[in-house]
This record gives C-alpha cells, sequence and structure tokens, in this order.
C-alpha cells in the first residue's frame, strides 16, 4: 500500500484514472452507449453480455437518465442527467474487492487515512427481471460504489456470475476532490486556459430538462411511443431466425432489447409527468420486464450469447 | 482429547445475519459431530465481518467401536437367502453365531462398526454444514457452483491435541482446500497468519487488529461511546439494535464523536436520531439538560495516523447533505401543515390502500364514520373524533413520512400542532396506530381510543369482505396484531361495545368500496381486471353498467354466455368473481365469522393473563359475546370461582348432575323440564336442595343481570353444599318413578341455573 497518492484535480482526471486502471486490469474500455438509459446496468455490454457462459471483461462510463430526480440545477448533488462508471467481469475474479480497492487507491484515495466498509445491499432490477447479492461501499459514510455478484439477470440463472461494479461518478468525484456542489466542480484542469466547471457544462441543460421532463414533454406521444416500441420489440424478434436474404442464422437480440431500452426509458419519464398511477406504475414495469426476458432468452440463443454455433 | 478450530473466512456478511449463522454453524457441526459418535466437552461460536469462526473443545480424538447385532433366516433356509444375509451383514459364515428360538435354530451376526478418527468426521460434516448452510439468501460466485452468503475465501479448520500436535483436517470442497491460516484486518493486517489452537488464534487475530467477539466489540463501542459522550457533558441515546448491527459491520472498533451543525440542531430529536441511524448508522449524543441532539456517534473500521481526523470531517459532511434533506422536507411540510393540511389529504385520494379496497381517502372516510359512531361510547366528543381520524393519517403524504416511514404518526403530532389544532387530534395522530405490539402502551385519551380503535376495526372488516385472511404463518396485512390491538383497545379502557352491528355495518362499507373499485376497473383499460372485464364486456358490445347491481347482472349474462359444456353458469360466475377479487357473501355471516377471529386473539391475551382456554369457551357461548369486556368480566369471575374449593366443587356436582340427567334424558326419550315439585320432596336434604335454589336462583339471575358475574358466582357457590349433600344423601334413579321424575327435574333446574352463568359442560376436568 502506497501511503500517498498524488490527488486528481478535475472531473474528468477521475474518470481517466479509472480508464487507465481498468485497462490495465484487462478489460475492455467501452463506449457509452448510444442511446438513453436510466443506468449503466442496461448498456447491452452489462445486460445482455452477463448472460451465457462466455467470458467478458468491459468497463465503460454510462450518461444516464433520471427524469424524476431532476431539480433545475439547484440541489447539490442530484441531477437527471449523471455518469456512472461501469464495470463487468465474467467469471467474477476472486480477487474482485482487491481490485476495485486498487481503483479507489488510483484516484486518490487513502486506505490508511480512510474508512472504506462493505454495507449489505442487494440490488435488484424488476425492469430487467434481474438481481444480485453484494454490497454499497461507503466512504467515511458516503456510498461511493454499488458492488453486485450478478444471480439472474432476464429471468436467467448466471452462469458464470458477472462481478459488477458501479461508481456514481459525480458523487465520487465531488467527495475526492471536497466540493459541496456539483455545479462548482472542476470539469477540466483548474488551470487550464479554458477553465470549466461541472455548471458551465450542464447547470443549462439540466435547468431544459428538467422543464421539459416535468412540465412539457407530450404525454400522448410518449404513451404512443411506449406502445410502438413495445410492438416493434415482439415483432423483432418474431422473425424466422433464419435470413431469407443471406441465408444465415441471424437473431437479432440486440436491436430488440434496443427497443426494450427506449420502452423503459419512455416509462421512467411518463413516470416523471405524473401521469402513472401507483396500480399502473406495476404494469408498466411489468412490461418492460416481459420485454428484457425474451430479449434476453433471444440473446442467449446467439452465439455471444454462450449457443453452441 | 483434541480440540477443534473452525474459522469460514468470506467476503462482507450481512451484519443482521452474522449472529445467528454463527449459532447455526454451532449446532449444526455439533449435531453432526455427536451423531457420529464424537462427543465433546465445550463449544463456542464467533463471527466477525468477514468470518465464521467455531471452537469445540475437549472432542474425542475417535468415535467408538459400535457392535450391532443383527438376526439372519433360519438354519435351514435356502442357500440363497443365507448368502444374501452374509453379503447384507458384510460377514463370513464363520461368523455367525446360530441361537436356538422358538421356531427353530436362527442364524446371528454380530457386525463391528470400527471406530473413525475425528479428523475424518470432522471433515465430512463440515462439508455437509458447508454445502446445506441456512442462510437467509446465499449466492454463487465466478465460475463455480458452491453456494455462500458471500463469495468464501478460505477454510481454516485444526486439531489440536494435548501435546500441542496439529493437524490440519482433510477436506477439500470445490476449490477451497482447508488449511492453517487466516488473514487479519483488512486494511490494517492483510497478511496470511499461521495459527495452532483457538488461543493462539484469538490473540494473533487481536494483533491483526480484529476481535473475534462480536459481544466484546459492542462493549468496547458503546463503553467508549458513553465515555466520550460523558467527558463532553453529553450522553448516549441508547439503541441496542443499532450497536448490534454496528458491531457487525466492523473487525476493529473506532468510536469517533462529531458535531452537528448548528442549522439542524431545531429538528425534531426523533428525525435527526432517525436520519442518522437509518442513514448513516450514528448513534445520537444528546444534551440532558435540553434532551437536544448535538453530536453523534461514528464507529469507523480502522485507525488512521490523525486520528480518525478525516473520516470525521467525512461522515460529517455527508451527514450534513442528509440533514440538508431532511430540514428541506420539515419546512415545506410545515408549510402544508400551516396552511390546514388539505393538499396532503386531497392527495390521498391518489394513494391506493389495496387494490381490492379503494384508496386512503376511502379508507379515511370509513375511519371517519366508525370514530364517530364509537365516540360516544369512549366518552369522546364525535366532531372531534371525526376530525381526528381525518388528520390522523394525513401525515402519510408528508415528504418526511415518504423518506422515513417509521415516523409516521409522531410527525402528524408534530404538524397537527403546528397547524394550531386541538390537543386532541395531534395526540390522537401520535396514538392511533398504538399498540402495535402486545407490551406496547394502550392509548387512553377518548378521542385517541375512537380513532385507534376504528383504524384497526376498518383494517380487519376491510380484509375480511374482500376475504384476506391471514392463513397459518400467513398474515401480510398484520391482522392478527390489529385484532389483538383492538381487542386491547377496548379491553383496558373498559369499553362497553358490541362488536357484531359494528363490524356488520362495517363489512358492507368495505364491499361497497371494493364494488366501486371493480368499477373503476371495468372502465380502465389498464389494470388487469379492467382489461378482463373490459374484453368480455366489449366483446359483447355492451356499455360498462354504471352501479354495482347491474354490473353483478352483467357478470351474470357473461357467465351465461361463457359456460361450457362442464360448468354451470354458477361456476362460471364464481371463477370471475374469485379472479376479480369480489365477494357476495352476507355481511353479518362475514362479521360472525370476523368475531370469531377477535375470540381467537382473545384466548391468546387471556392465556398470558391465566385465564384456561376451556373457562373462555364457557363464555364465548353466551349471549352478548360479541361485548369483550363484558365477556372477560364473565370469564375472569368465573376463572376465579372454579380456582376456590366451592366452585372446584360445584363444577363436580354441575357435572354429576348433568351426566345423571342426560343419560336418563337419552334412556327415557324425554327432557326433563317441567319444573320440580318441593310436595314429593322426601329426605331432609332434598328439601334442604329446594329451599337453597329458590333463594339462589333469583340471586343468581339478578346478579347476572347486572352484570355483576362476582356476585352471581357468590351465589352459586352457596349452592355447593345443599347440592354435595343431595347426591349424598339421596339416589336419584329411584324405584319409584314419580319420585324418580321429579328428582331428575331438580337436576334440570340445577343445570339452568348454572348455564345461565357459563356453558359449564365446556369445562375440563
Amino acid at each position: 500500500m502506497s501511503g500517498t497518492t498524488d490527488k486528481p484535480r478535475s472531473f474528468q482526471e477521475i474518470i481517466l484514472r479509472l480508464q487507465s486502471y481498468w485497462a490495465g486490469k484487462g478489460c475492455a474500455v467501452m463506449q457509452p452507449y448510444d442511446m438513453e438509459v436510466g443506468a449503466g446496468t442496461f448498456h447491452p455490454a452489462t445486460t445482455l453480455r452477463s448472460l451465457g457462459s462466455k467470458p467478458w471483461a468491459a468497463a465503460y462510463v454510462q450518461p444516464s437518465r433520471r427524469p424524476t430526480d431532476g431539480r433545475y440545477g439547484e440541489n447539490p448533488n442530484r441531477l437527471q442527467h449523471y455518469y456512472q462508471y461501469q464495470v463487468l467481469i465474467k467469471p467474477s475474479p476472486p480477487d474482485l474487492q482487491e481490485l476495485y480497492l486498487g481503483s479507489l487507491r488510483a484516484i486518490g484515495i487513502d486506505m490508511e487515512m480512510h474508512d472504506i466498509r462493505f454495507v449489505e445491499d442487494d440490488w435488484e432490477s424488476p425492469t430487467l427481471g434481474a438481481w444480485g447479492l453484494g454490497w454499497e461501499v461507503w466512504c467515511d459514510g458516503m456510498e461511493v460504489s454499488q458492488f453486485t455478484y450478478f444471480q439472474q439477470v432476464g429471468g436467467h440463472d448466471c452462469h458464470p456470475v458477472s462481478g459488477e461494479l458501479t461508481y456514481g461518478l459525480e458523487r465520487l468525484a465531488m467527495y475526492v476532490l471536497g466540493i459541496d456542489h456539483v455545479m462548482d466542480m472542476p470539469f477540466n484542469d483548474p488551470d487550464a486556459p479554458i477553465a470549466l466547471k461541472y455548471g458551465d457544462v450542464f447547470r443549462q441543460t439540466e435547468q431544459e430538462y428538467s422543464r421539459w421532463n416535468f412540465d412539457v414533454a407530450n404525454t400522448e406521444v410518449l404513451l404512443r411511443h411506449f406502445e410502438e416500441a413495445e410492438a416493434e420489440c415482439k415483432a423483432i424478434l418474431e422473425q424466422d431466425h433464419n435470413d431469407p436474404k443471406t441465408g444465415k442464422r441471424i437473431i437479432m437480440a440486440h436491436p430488440a432489447y434496443d427497443q426494450c431500452i427506449k420502452a423503459s426509458h419512455i416509462f421512467n419519464l411518463l413516470d416523471a409527468r405524473g401521469v402513472i398511477s401507483v396500480t399502473e406504475r406495476q404494469a408498466y414495469i411489468g412490461r418492460v420486464r416481459a420485454l428484457a426476458k425474451q430479449c434476453a432468452d433471444a440473446f442467449v440463443q446467439t452465439d455471444a450469447g454462450g449457443a453452441a454455433a | 482429547m483434541p480440540d477443534l478450530l473452525i474459522e469460514l473466512f468470506s467476503e462482507e456478511i450481512p451484519a443482521r445475519m452474522q449472529s445467528r449463522a454463527a449459532a447455526d454453524l454451532q449446532s449444526r457441526m455439533t449435531d453432526g459431530l455427536v451423531e457420529a459418535g464424537l462427543t465433546y466437552a465445550g463449544v463456542a461460536a464467533f463471527s466477525t465481518p468477514r468470518r465464521l469462526t467455531l471452537t469445540v473443545q475437549g472432542l474425542l480424538a475417535e468415535s467408538p467401536t459400535v457392535k450391532e447385532e443383527r438376526k439372519g433366516p433360519r438354519t435351514d433356509a435356502p442357500e440363497k437367502a443365507i448368502e444374501g444375509f452374509l453379503r447384507g451383514a458384510g460377514v463370513s459364515r464363520d461368523d455367525l453365531e446360530v441361537r436356538a428360538e422358538k421356531k427353530g435354530e436362527v442364524y446371528f451376526a454380530t457386525i463391528t462398526k470400527p471406530g473413525r478418527h475425528a479428523s475424518d468426521i470432522v471433515a465430512e460434516v463440515l462439508e455437509q454444514v458447508i454445502r446445506n448452510f441456512p442462510w437467509p439468501k446465499s449466492m454463487r460466485w465466478g465460475a463455480g457452483s458452491l453456494r455462500w452468503v458471500r463469495p468464501l475465501h478460505s477454510i481454516l479448520c485444526i486439531l489440536t491435541d494435548d501435546a500441542g500436535e496439529v493437524q490440519t483436517v482433510p477436506l477439500e470442497i470445490d476449490t477451497l482446500i482447508a488449511g492453517n491460516t487466516t488473514r487479519g484486518h483488512r486494511f490494517l493486517a492483510p497478511n496470511t497468519v499461521a495459527v495452532t489452537s483457538f488461543d493462539d488464534y484469538q490473540s494473533k487475530l487481536k494483533r491483526a487488529h480484529v476481535v473475534l467477539d462480536a459481544t466484546e466489540r459492542a462493549d468496547h463501542i458503546w463503553q467508549d461511546a458513553t465515555n466520550q459522550a460523558f467527558a463532553a457533558g453529553l450522553e448516549v441515546v441508547e439503541d441496542k439494535g443499532l450497536l448490534a448491527e454496528v458491531a457487525g459491520l466492523v473487525e476493529w472498533p473506532v468510536v469517533l464523536m462529531g458535531t452537528i451543525d448548528a442549522e439542524f440542531l431545531d429538528l425534531p430529536p426523533e428525525v435527526l436520531q432517525t436520519s442518522m441511524r437509518e442513514h448513516q448508522k450514528f448513534f445520537s449524543v444528546k444534551n440532558p439538560k435540553t434532551g437536544k441532539i448535538e453530536r453523534f456517534i461514528t464507529v469507523a473500521n480502522t485507525q488512521t495516523a490523525d486520528h480518525g481526523a478525516t473520516i470525521l470531517a467525512g461522515n460529517q459532511k455527508v451527514l450534513s447533505a442528509r440533514l440538508a434533506d431532511a430540514k428541506f422536507f420539515w419546512e415545506n411540510d410545515l408549510r402544508v401543515a400551516k396552511s390546514g393540511m388539505e393538499t396532503w389529504t386531497d392527495s390521498l385520494a391518489n394513494v391506493t390502500f389495496h387494490n381490492k379496497l379503494g384508496s386512503q381517502a376511502e379508507r379515511i372516510d370509513r375511519i371517519a364514520a366508525l370514530a364517530r359512531e364509537i365516540a360516544p361510547v369512549v366518552g369522546a366528543d364525535a366532531d372531534l373524533a371525526q376530525q381526528a381520524a381525518r388528520v390522523a393519517k394525513a401525515d402519510l403524504s408528508s415528504e418526511m413520512v415518504y423518506e422515513f416511514p417509521e415516523l409516521q404518526g409522531l410527525m402528524g403530532r408534530y404538524y397537527a400542532d403546528a397547524a394550531d389544532l386541538p390537543n386532541d387530534l395531534g395526540q390522537a395522530s401520535e396514538e392511533h396506530y398504538s399498540p402495535l405490539g402486545p407490551s406496547d402502551v394502550v392509548p387512553t385519551a377518548p378521542v385517541s381510543v375512537a380513532v385507534a380503535l376504528a383504524d384497526k376495526l376498518d383494517v380487519l372488516t376491510g380484509f375480511w369482505a374482500i376475504d384476506e385472511k391471514p392463513t397459518g404463518s400467513k398474515d401480510p396485512f398484520a391482522l392478527r396484531r390489529a385484532a389483538l390491538g383492538a381487542t386491547r383497545l377496548i379491553l383496558e379502557n373498559n369499553l362497553t361495545l358490541p362488536l357484531t352491528p359494528v363490524l356488520a355495518r362495517n363489512v358492507q362499507n368495505a364491499q361497497a368500496a371494493a364494488q366501486r373499485h371493480w368499477l373503476d376497473a371495468a372502465r380502465d383499460n389498464n389494470s388487469h381486471q379492467g382489461g378482463v372485464l373490459a374484453n368480455w364486456i366489449r366483446g359483447r358490445s355492451d356499455p360498462v353498467p354504471a352501479d354495482p347491481a347491474s354490473f353483478l347482472g352483467k357478470i351474470k349474462e357473461v357467465a351465461e354466455s361463457l359456460k361450457g359444456d362442464n360448468h354451470a353458469p354458477e361456476e362460471v360466475t364464481q371463477i370471475i368473481y374469485q379472479d376479480l377479487g369480489i365477494t357476495t357473501a352476507d355481511a353479518s355471516m362475514v362479521a360472525t365469522d370476523l368475531l370469531s377471529f377477535f375470540h381467537d386473539r382473545l384466548k391468546v391475551y387471556l392465556r398470558d393473563k391465566g385465564i384456561r382456554h376451556d373457562v373462555i369457551d364457557a363464555c364465548i357461548t353466551m349471549t352478548g359475546n360479541d361485548d369483550l369486556a363484558l365477556l372477560v368480566k364473565r370469564a375472569t369471575a368465573l376463572s376465579d370461582f372454579l380456582k376456590t374449593e366451592d366452585g372446584e366443587n360445584l363444577l363436580q356436582g354441575f357435572k354429576r348432575a348433568n351426566n345423571i340427567l342426560t343419560q336418563a334424558e337419552e334412556k327415557d326419550g324425554v327432557e326433563y323440564s317441567y319444573g320440580a315439585d318441593a310436595k314429593f320432596a322426601e329426605t331432609d336434604v332434598e328439601k334442604a336442595l329446594f329451599k337453597a335454589l329458590d333463594t339462589g336462583e333469583p340471586a343468581i339471575t339478578t346478579a347476572l343481570k347486572s352484570e355483576d358475574f362476582a356476585g352471581a358466582m357468590a351465589a352459586m357457590a352457596a349452592l355447593r353444599a345443599p347440592i354435595d349433600a343431595f347426591f349424598e344423601g339421596v339416589q336419584v334413579n329411584t324405584e319409584n318413578d314419580i319420585i324418580r321424575r321429579n328428582r331428575l327435574n331438580l337436576l334440570s333446574r340445577i343445570r339452568q341455573i348454572c348455564l345461565q352463568a357459563a356453558d359449564l359442560t365446556r369445562i375440563e376436568g
């Protein structure tokens, strides 16, 4: 253990250090998925790749949207758009906890000065039909990560088990950098000729999206989009596995899963608009889960899903 | 005799599971060892966040040799049978013994099972224990199939003999091989350590910054916390549950005391305490002079060069963010409260209470009506009780209760006070959930009692109306607790409240709410029931009927059209009803069923007060059994009476009378209830009994009428001697038929008089 670690000075430096740390540990550093999602788990590099028998190791930043958390950029740590850092390794290596602690050291958290705790927190995603056991990791009483051993995804038992790490980047960075309000956090090097704070990048968008999410988004259009995404997902999966044009076996698990992601995000938007009653909520979640399960069923029949060719 | 040491070293075990797991490890291991013939002198189990440890002292070095005798076939049995027996017993023919038995000569085999080494047995038992460990929730990890609460990293399993010689038990489970090493604290001493005995293990762990014993960790935390608080003139708010949990989160507890920012000190102490406990697992530290919470205690799992300064600063920052939230909720809530809480009560219309019973607002309407009805019985003002019921659940819409559900009721009190409502209302908000458990305090303020009782009766009648009763160990809506709570409210406040009419009326109201709900569902395509119904009804291109009665009619029509070859329309209707959660049971039947549920709870309650179940049974069959206070008065008087000598003997006399009478009535095929005539009395004892009954009967009847059960029992006690003397001196079944019949009629009179007080036929013994 090295006693002193030089401290990062900006939000992006923390991201860069995590990227290079996990690249050094053999993860494929992937890019964010190009769709609106509520959490890094929705990235197919986690949801789909945690299924089946093929080994996998990936790390990536995922911009995540939670419309109901919008506070017009005024709350010191609540945002409707934020970043998660996600690591998924299958099978989970025996030293995953040590690897994780190494990543904290890499971003300047010195274990000799801080109190790191693994506190029980079981993870469940009703929309993905997924659950796992693990912890939230506390640093001096603050939750800095979620640590989960996936047991089931899309209704399928995970064999082998994936280890998933999720870092809430803004919160973690604020802690490491000693910042009280997220908008005051240096985004790039504070000594750069054009030094930008998080607020310079995101304050205005938080306002714009908060207004749209809560008051303007056209719910009729959203409801229709939800139905369409659901129908398209099912339609994709109902296609013959054998492509008549190429004559190849092509199961379209990923395009179908895109529609599932879309339905899930539209549901979140509808929820933020307050048009979904408590009883309906469960029904909508159930519909998204049904899609996620069908996508999982399709993926495990593909090559990447470990199906024998 | 060797000592055994086992340690199962894993990733962090949830705090709430640790002590139970240690106990399970101990009982399962020792059960398995003893079953295999290994007895021991002493045992103890320990847990930390990363390990379960078991030490067994004075274990047998090997299991004793066991001899077992087995009876075989007769000596003249077919050769095949004898060979089969030899194979089964694992012996040769020379080992057999021949014994003469009644049916001839028979072979006997003695099978000797040699003792086995402790290490073999331990390995076998431990493997079974690990593979079948009763974790509340377990998981797999990596590519393996072993299950544990979190990934299991190593197994330490050694036997140490009297000479100090250490043997590692040969055990391999999947990829894990048992050894003689462990690890210290995750950060302070992460290297492996070899150990030779339990004492060696425990002391090496301590040097490696691990306190093995959870009790020792808890004691240390509590002592250090109280000392630090004392030094600052403060005291720690006791919280045993939190202490146990925190002791399960650390291997090396370091107690740190921090301050709470001044801007949060005006929050209600319960809010501070709950927020700190739930989110941060902090203890609250209060100023004994003001009662205010001013500081917190956190327990770190490590010691640092700056004596925890960085850790404390971090914790303080997190706390400030949390309390800023709480303060935000509190201030928003106070604004709503001061403006009259209407926003909250209105919004409860959108909160579902149960999907078959409608919204919280509908439920509150029912509670308010019920509280109004009960008010005169408890001596509360009816308007006030009704208003209190409307206010009592308003805090369910507050932001604070949304964040901390356990503060419901208490926040209601703060908000009612902030709204300047009468004190009775605030008090009812706070108290109406009580009593929660059998030892919880029962409210006594009239308005609180009215609302608390109405709340519980509504829950019970509601779930009875939709046929969601508790079954076996399943009671998801805590209905047993509600019934016991209502019972205690009635009894401990000595309320005269016949339940049947109240229950029946409320069942009807709940059924009406359920009916409204199907109608709503029928108009709402999105709900499940709605979908099912709408399909039926739209399929017939009829509009959805507007009122429950024609709606039920419509269902019948649908059922008629759906009937198959094997199903009558009634059957189909029942299936639809079931699917929709519609009950059409008669409300008074439902109320009767619910009353017997109350009686069951009452039996449990009275049993704890030393009243036998048969005594209660004897009283439950009497009229007025829906007035629980009356019922208990009767049962208590009877119970006390039966404990006296007079009571015990009167009971015997009654039983004798009843037996003779029942037999005679059965034999003769008549009921001897014509009334006995004193002029046929032959003997003095008989005459004396007539006289005693003539005096006793009106006394007993009058006492019972005025519900003076003790008085009635005292009057019954006076009958004991004449009845005893009667049986002593008189034979009932005499030759003279007139006299016999008169005597039987006399017995009938005794029976009738006694049965007025209670159904003594149900008393055992």
